[in-house]
Parts: C-alpha cells; sequence; structure tokens
C-alpha cells in the first residue's frame, strides 16, 4: 500500500510516495532518482548507502521511506554549492580519496558530520568515525588524509 | 608562427604526460554522486529478476512449483530450466572448458545454486516471490573435502559427465577430478629430493576467499524486438568477450548485440566471468520484451558468483648446507567447487601457478596441480592477481622461510643467496617462463635498510628473551617478502579466453582543433584508466592529457579487446595506446615536413611538436598538423589523423617488489598489531605515481584482509559460514595501518614504454609478508607453519598449542 511521505531534502521540501516495506534507500534512489546513495550490503554493515536523517548519520538501507515522515534528509547530492565542491570533495579530488568510486558517497556524508561535530580531529578520531563505511579500493590512508586536509581548510574558512 | 616564450621543459610538463601525479579525470563525478553504476541505470517498463536459490549443498531436484509465485500481482513469469532448455541455455560454457546449469537442471551441487529465476514488476515483488516458489529436492550426501573426493564411499557430483574419461584439459581419473596438470622435471626433481643435503617439506593452504567488490554484480537487458538489436549493460571486466559469449549462446548475431560496462563499483576478479544472471536476464528481456535487471545482494555475491584461491599446496624444498636451492617440488589440491569455472587462459587450468619458483634462481622444478570438484560455489577466479599468482607467490614465500628455519639461517640471507641476479636476465625459469628484467638484490637491500631489519632482528630477540623471562606476553613478528608476479596476459601464440587471443587494442581520433580521443578495448573499475592512458598518450603524441578523452566498455565504439583482469591493461592496452600514438606521430612528421616545405627525414620530434633539424624555430606543433591534416589537400596523405593499433605482447611482464611487514601479538588474546609495513615495488616506468600509491594502499589492505581473517568458510553439509559482511571480514579504517611505500624502476625491455602493470603487485606479495610476520613471531618457540586465515581465534589457538598460555 503506498504511501506519501513529506520530507526535506536536502534544503527542499520533497514528497515522494512509496510502499510500507520500502526501505529510504529504495525510496531515494528509485522514486527520486537519487543514486548518489548507493547500495553495497544491504545490512548495514558497509556504509555506502550513509545519508543523515535529521542530522544524524545512518545507514539508509536500515530505515523505511516512511519513517522519513517530516524529517530532514541529506545526502551527498547536497553537498556542493551549486558547482562549487564542498572542501570535502575538493580534497578526495585533490588526494585520489577514491577509486572505483562507489563507497565515496557515504564516505563523504560520515565525514562531513564528523567535521561539524569535531572541526579538529586527530587522525584516530578520523579513522573510528570512518569504520562505519567500507573501502575495497583505497586502503583508507588517502581518504583519512583528504579529511585531515578538508578539516584545515574548513578551520581557516 | 606564435610567440613560444615556453620552454622545453615547461612545454613538457603542460603534457601531464608520463611521471606526471596528475588528478584522477574521474572523481569530479564520483565525489557528487554522479557515477552511472549498473544499478543506476533506470529505463521505462523496466522488470527486475530475482533468484530462487538451493539452501541445499547437493540434492536432486525432484519437482517446482512456481504457480503461487505466478499468482502474486506483479509477478511477470518464472524461469526454471525446462524453460531454458528449448533455447539451450539451462547450461552454459564456463571460461574454463566445463559447462554451467544456468538454472537446476535435476540437482543442485552448491548451497546457493540458482534454481529458478523470478521476473517482477519491482524488487521487492520479485523477492517477495522466490519465498512462494516451492521446490521438493532430495538430499544427497555432500563432499567439501577434495581430498575426500576420490575415496571408495564419495558422492559423485557431475553425473552430466561421471562416465567421461577425458576433460578439457587431459585424462580424468575419477567422476569427481577435472584435471592434472603437469609442469617442470618430476624426475630430476625428485632425483634431487632424494639426493640433496637439506630438503624442507611443508603443506601450505591458501584458503577460499572472495573478490567482494563494494558493488556487487549485475546487469540490464534490454531485447529491442523491433530492429532485433540487444543491449546488455552489466559490471563486466571484459565487455567484448561477454558480446561475443553472448552471440554464440543466443545466436543472436555479434552486430546485432551491443554490450556497455558503465562505471563499475570495482571488480577484482569477481566481475570476470559470465553468471547466471547475466543469461536470465536476457533470455527474460528476450520473453517479456522489456528491459530486465538483476542485480544480485551482498549474500548471494558472496555465496555464488567467483571464489578465489583454495589451493592446497604440498611442497618440498631441497637445498646445500649453506642454503643454494637445488629445486623445488609442488602438488596442488585445487578445490574448484561444482563447476569449473576458473577464469584462466585456456592453456593454463592452474593459472600461472608455475611462476612458484617466484623470485629465485632454482635449477630444477616439478609442478602438478588436480583440480577436484566439491559442492561448493565455482569460480577460481584471480582476485586481485593474474592467474594464481598470488597462491604461487604465497607458497614460495613459505617455503623459503620453511627452509630457512631447518637450515637455521636467517630468511633475508637465504632469499638473497637465492635471487636471480641482474645479469641472469632475460631469465629462464625451470617452469617455463621468461623473465622480461629485474634487480631484485638492489630492491632487497633497499628494503633491509629502510626498515633496519638488523635492527628489528635485535628488538625481536630482546622481545623474545622478556617474554621468556615473564615481562611481557607481546610477540614480535618480522615479515619478509620478496614476490615476482608474471601479468600482462598474454601473448597470442599461448594465451586465449574461449579461443579469443588476449591481445588489446586502442583507436584515437585526434580532432580538427587538436584534441583528442582514445578508446580502448579494456575497462576501468576504479584503477583511473582514464587518467593514466590519457598521460601515454599525451607522451607520444604531444596532446596535453587534459585534452584527450579515453573512453572504454561499449562494444559498439571500442575496439575489440579481452578487458580488464590480471594486471594485463598497462601492459598490453598501454602498450597499444603507444603503438597506435606513434602511428599517429608518424603520419604527423609527413605532414610537418609538407608545411614546414623539408624532406621528411628532416625534421624530428621534440615534446609537442616537430621541428626542423639543426633549425629548431622552425616547427610545426601537434595542434597545428592536426587542424592542417582535415583543413589542406596534402599530397600522398590522406585527409584526417587517426590510428588503430591491435597488440599482441611479445611476453608477459614481470613487475617485483620487497615488502616487510612488522606486527606485535598479543599472545594471550591472538590479536595481531601492525606496527609497520613497508612496501618497494618494481612495476617498471611509472606512469602516474599518485595512483600507484594508490593501488598499492588498497592492494596491500585486501591482502590484510585476506591474511588475518577473510574467509569463505563451509561447515561439513556445505553452508556457506561467512555470507554477509558480519562474517566476511573487511578491514576498516580503524584495522587498516598506514604504509610507506618505496620503488625502483627497472623498465620492461619489451614494452613500448618500460611499463609492468601494478594494480595486483600488493595483494600478490601482501599476503606473505603478512603470514609470515605471523608465523615469524611464534618461531622462537618451535613453530614451522601454520594456516592461513590467521584471525585473532586461530592465533591464540597457535600459541595455546606452543604451549604459551601454560
Amino acid at each position: 500500500m503506498a504511501m506519501l511521505v513529506s520530507t526535506t531534502i536536502n534544503g527542499d521540501a520533497t514528497d515522494f510516495s512509496c510502499e510500507a516495506d520500502e526501505t529510504l534507500l529504495d525510496a531515494l534512489r528509485n522514486r527520486l532518482s537519487m543514486t548518489g546513495v548507493k547500495e553495497g550490503c544491504g545490512t548495514g554493515d558497509c556504509g555506502a548507502c550513509s545519508i543523515t536523517l535529521d542530522g544524524a548519520l545512518v545507514c539508509s538501507c536500515l530505515v523505511l521511506g516512511a519513517e522519513a515522515q517530516g524529517r530532514s534528509i541529506e545526502t551527498v547530492e547536497g553537498m556542493s554549492d551549486g558547482e562549487k565542491l564542498h572542501p570535502l570533495q575538493q580534497k578526495f579530488l585533490e588526494h585520489a580519496a577514491l577509486q572505483c568510486g562507489i563507497c565515496t558517497p557515504g564516505f563523504l556524508v560520515a565525514a562531513k558530520v564528523l567535521l561539524e561535530k569535531n572541526p579538529n580531529p586527530t587522525e584516530s578520531e578520523i579513522r573510528y568515525a570512518l569504520a562505519g563505511n567500507l573501502c575495497r579500493c583505497t586502503g583508507y590512508d588517502k581518504i583519512v588524509r583528504a579529511v585531515q586536509d578538508a578539516a584545515a581548510q574548513m578551520r581557516r574558512a | 608562427m606564435s610567440v613560444e616564450a615556453k620552454t622545453m621543459e615547461e612545454r613538457q610538463a603542460a603534457l601531464k604526460g608520463l611521471g606526471s601525479s596528475r588528478k584522477r579525470v574521474e572523481d569530479a563525478r564520483f565525489t557528487q554522486g554522479k557515477g552511472n553504476y549498473v544499478d543506476d541505470i533506470k529505463m521505462p517498463d523496466m522488470l527486475f529478476g530475482d533468484f530462487v536459490r538451493s539452501q541445499h549443498a547437493h540434492a536432486r531436484v525432484l519437482s517446482i512449483d512456481t504457480s503461487a509465485a505466478l499468482a502474486l500481482p506483479g509477478v511477470v513469469a518464472v524461469l526454471t530450466a525446462k524453460d531454458l532448455e528449448p533455447l539451450g541455455l539451462h547450461w552454459m560454457p564456463t571460461l574454463a572448458g566445463d559447462k554451467q546449469m544456468v538454472l537446476a537442471d535435476g540437482k543442485v551441487l552448491f548451497q546457493g545454486q540458482e534454481v529458478a529465476f523470478v521476473i517482477a514488476e519491482d524488487r521487492y515483488i520479485a523477492a517477495d516471490a522466490t519465498d512462494l516458489v516451492v521446490v521438493k529436492y532430495e538430499e544427497l550426501p555432500v563432499l567439501v573435502d577434495p581430498f575426500k573426493a576420490e575415496l571408495d564411499d564419495a558422492p559423485i557430483l557431475r553425473e552430466d559427465i561421471a562416465d567421461a574419461t577425458e576433460g578439457a584439459h587431459g585424462p580424468r581419473r575419477h567422476p569427481n577430478h577435472i584435471f592434472t596438470w603437469e609442469q617442470g622435471e618430476k624426475e630430476s626433481t625428485e632425483a634431487i629430493l632424494s639426493s640433496a643435503p637439506v630438503v624442507a617439506e611443508e603443506m601450505v593452504y591458501y584458503h577460499r576467499t572472495h573478490p567482494c567488490p563494494l558493488e556487487t554484480c549485475g546487469a540490464v537487458a534490454s531485447m529491442d524486438k523491433v530492429n532485433g538489436k540487444l543491449t546488455l549493460w552489466g559490471t563486466f571486466q571484459a565487455p567484448h568477450v561477454v558480446r561475443t559469449v553472448a552471440s554464440l549462446l543466443s545466436g543472436i548475431a555479434e552486430h546485432n548485440i551491443r554490450v556497455v560496462s558503465p562505471d563499475i563499483g570495482g571488480g577484482f576478479g569477481n566481475k570476470v566471468g559470465v553468471y547466471p544472471g547475466y543469461v536470465c536476464a536476457i533470455v527474460a528481456s528476450i520473453v517479456t520484451g522489456q528491459p530486465v535487471k538483476w542485480v544480485e545482494d551482498r549474500m548471494e555475491n558472496l555465496t555464488s558468483t567467483a571464489f578465489a584461491r583454495d589451493y592446497w599446496m604440498q611442497g618440498k624444498i631441497a637445498a646445500t648446507a649453506e642454503g643454494k636451492i637445488l629445486g623445488l617440488w609442488c602438488h596442488t589440491t585445487a578445490d574448484h567447487g561444482a563447476f569449473d569455472a576458473c577464469a584462466d587462459p585456456t592453456k593454463y587450468p592452474a593459472g600461472f601457478m608455475n611462476i612458484c619458483t617466484g623470485s629465485y634462481d632454482i635449477p630444477t622444478a616439478y609442478l602438478a596441480v588436480d583440480g577436484i570438484y566439491t559442492n561448493k560455489a565455482p569460480g577460481g577466479v584471480a582476485y586481485r592477481c593474474s592467474f594464481r599468482v598470488t597462491e604461487a607467490a604465497y607458497f614460495i614465500e613459505r617455503m623459503i622461510e620453511v627452509l630457512a628455519i631447518r637450515l637455521n639461517m636467517d630468511a633475508a640471507e637465504l632469499r638473497s643467496i637465492n635471487f636471480i641476479g641482474k645479469d641472469q636476465f632475460p631469465y629462464h625459469s625451470a617452469l617455463g617462463w621468461e623473465y622480461d628484467s629485474g634487480d631484485y638484490h638492489t630492491a632487497w637491500n633497499k628494503a633491509l635498510e629502510a626498515v633496519d631489519y638488523k635492527g628489528l632482528r635485535a628488538e625481536q630477540s630482546a622481545q623474545v628473551a622478556k617474554f621468556k623471562a615473564g615481562e611481557t606476553r607481546s610477540l614480535m613478528g618480522i615479515g619478509l617478502c620478496h614476490f615476482t608476479e608474471i601479468v600482462g596476459a598474454g601473448p597470442v601464440k599461448n594465451c586465449d579466453i574461449l579461443g579469443m587471443g588476449m591481445f588489446d587494442s586502442c583507436e584515437i581520433r585526434i580532432h580538427p582543433t587538436g584534441s583528442a580521443i582514445a578508446r580502448l578495448g579494456t575497462i576501468s573499475q576504479g584503477q583511473g584508466h582514464a587518467t593514466t592512458f590519457a598521460q601515454i598518450l599525451a607522451t607520444e603524441i604531444g596532446i596535453p592529457a587534459d585534452d584527450i578523452t579515453i573512453e572504454e566498455g561499449d562494444t559498439d565504439t571500442a575496439p575489440y579487446g579481452l578487458g580488464t583482469y590480471g594486471s594485463r591493461s598497462t601492459p598490453v592496452a598501454g602498450a597499444a595506446t603507444a603503438m597506435a600514438g606513434r602511428k599517429i606521430r608518424a603520419k604527423a612528421q609527413m605532414i610537418a615536413a609538407y608545411l614546414l616545405e623539408v624532406h621528411d627525414n628532416d625534421v624530428e620530434w621534440e615534446v609537442d611538436r616537430f621541428i626542423v633539424k639543426g633549425a629548431p624555430e622552425r616547427f610545426k606543433t601537434m595542434k597545428e598538423i592536426a587542424f592542417a591534416s582535415y583543413t589542406q589537400a596534402i599530397p600522398g596523405v590522406e585527409p584526417g589523423l587517426e590510428a588503430v593499433s591491435y597488440y599482441d605482447p611479445p611476453n608477459m611482464t614481470y613487475p617485483f617488489g620487497a615488502y616487510i611487514c612488522v606486527m606485535d601479538i598479543d599472545v594471550d588474546t591472538g590479536v595481531a598489531g601492525i606496527r609497520s609495513f613497508y612496501a618497494l615495488d618494481d612495476c617498471g616506468t611509472r606512469i602516474n605515481p599518485m595512483i600507484i600509491e594508490g593501488q598499492v594502499h588498497g592492494g596491500l589492505t585486501e591482502a590484510l584482509a585476506i591474511a588475518l581473517g577473510q574467509e569463505i568458510a563451509y561447515d561439513e553439509l556445505g553452508n556457506v559460514k561467512t555470507g554477509s559482511l558480519m562474517d566476511f571480514f573487511i578491514p576498516t579504517s580503524w584495522e587498516t595501518p598506514n604504509y610507506q611505500t618505496d620503488f625502483t624502476e627497472t623498465p620492461s625491455p619489451h614494452h613500448p614504454i618500460g611499463a609492468k602493470g601494478v594494480g595486483e603487485s600488493p595483494n600478490v606479495g601482501g599476503v606473505p609478508a603478512f603470514s609470515n610476520a605471523i608465523n615469524d613471531a611464534f618461531k622462537p618457540f618451535g613453530l614451522t607453519h601454520t594456516q592461513m586465515p590467521h584471525d585473532h581465534w586461530r592465533i591464540w589457538k597457535t600459541a595455546n598449542e606452543l604451549g604459551l598460555h601454560d
């Protein structure tokens, strides 16, 4: 049975309809064509589907679309300011902190949440905060460097 | 004509050619969530397929009742083997000369095997309907241990070929036996083993694991019944081969099939093979006349598509009392699962396992590999490796350590006195390969010095003394590895897949205004081809890499190639790129000479232009030449500036490296902490150092996973025990250390730019380095060898068995 869900996504009031058993991940991808949100496991183990729900980092594969009613969602699609990339996106580019790219949206969202809470994280804090996101290509080193570098730039700004 | 203020060096730098750490051009879209992977493809009226899978490892299928599933609203059709049989598609050929059931034909042979394919209006309905398909099974005895496959009471798995005494790779001695593959000299090796002063022996197991890219396998098939064309998007590491196979299987003419690999979310060998899901999606689209998407979930990925390794390697190594190796003997029992679906060149049923003499000058060697059927998923793919090189490297690097223990000799020194010398290249190995180039001693000494090897050994001895004195519960392990790879398959004379020679290709078009597009037969899955192939070309033709588009993966536009795996893209397609670039340059030379009104031989190439010899102020840039080629009538020269090259490599390339890992092991918990990891890679000419570093980091992290816990484990009933990412170990940023990377540069003498390939080296060399560190830590307490994966429990058990908890 389809239901209407009213949310705010990346700052815009957005309504979508979804089935009662439909995950938020599938609703975003299939109903709203927001394919920046990726599925890596469907069981909350890999973090590729990371988004924020009222500011909290969640795996959208573990949230039902219906649960988003009245809540605010942010995804990778909302990170850049028009054509101006978010410092994290820019630093991921500069450090080559990605290879195949499928885990990247989740890492960017998770890193953004970290830097909002902790603008000056240590390497250990970054590694701990990103441990919910799996990457098979990079070995994480360049991701950690990119987040450190973005944090430094954001502190200067 | 133009004012030319730039120096030659500035012009060189502006090209961002070979050696430049150019930023990856792929990343702008990936960082904004604009990658386009197969599951992102959406088409009008698209249907979704999902499999009913077997819960049993071995059972007869008595009946399949699809009526309840078909009654579910939104279900369009359910396919079983009976539906595929009239099309001849209920079985399909594997890459290894065997055949595999597309859908269960009378019996199932592994847990997770495809039994029926449900097609529905959405993914949820399809999943619900799979539960409504009622399959009646009669369970059969299960075979999971390859060493029991030929016992009298062993169940016969493959009834379809039970009586065949000849397989794709020669005689079969038992219905559960697939092939015996022998290389080298059996008699002389055994003679040396019986007479040598020292012989060390060990059973080295490289456990079953899985490439597990973060994107699973999938496809979208769209049969356009009006124009008779089939389009197939999918996670294909070899799209052209998929097109040819699809044509042969379906009977659809090859020009009516278009195969497209969109962005691929990691491959690592998982996406080389052809899977039942692809075939079923195609059939479903033909049957329904609508596009059909099939994307496996993570559990399906881990349990049904493409395992890797599972080699039991019995080794014997003979040496003089001084440690000079005299001979190597290896017998491998290869567990291939229910169908032989290994992705190897046809003539190599055990891949390049015969590189197992490694970096050492071993005069005599013998290798035999027996392939065995068991009730496990098919696969045997090269997980970030070139066809069983990982198994070979792990085997020899463990055997060296075992020999060092037997000789009571330092393992670094033992390696050093047995390395193939720099002046011995090209080197002919006892098992049949011609190593192209190498300088192992230089690399090894650089590595030992970089980590202060002597200092580490002194510290380790002190640590052991403290442990024995009860002052610490931590042990230190030093993991050494010097590996030699064999990549870049390969010469058409001895390398093919399903008969297709393993050449590769590049086609270049220079546009009138001096920018270009190049298309290749390969396909990136994260390697950064769009970045690095443009760099090769920039150096060859003097057009900035930023002005060159690289395109791969669409069989309607790209030239035929065998795809990306086995570190073959740079050695083969990279060579084709350079050669096509040289054809462009040869034509450009004639045009330049005409424009400069001199003879062809009176101009020479300089960075981005042809200059008149002795008068560098008289020149034509490649940009000017390109424009002229489209705008002027040049006598004797065809208009336009294009070239294509199909490159058949004369030999493989042989990258190598020296890795040293230091670990601290908590004896009471079995937790192994990685203190440091030094990785020196020699991949010949380095195209993009930044990308190389990323590849090394990533490959080392995969190696860490494999060595320290990642496995596909089965219980005695053939149930998969590691079917989710909760059970299948993938290291996070928390477990992953910082790596120290380094390099030497020994170009390949036969490759146009001297490059050898690097993507797989860190997986190949990393696993022995991690494993040797664990083994090394317990060596002072009498351990010779303990099997991978070294998870905490197994490390704890090793410590316990050595009496370290008493």
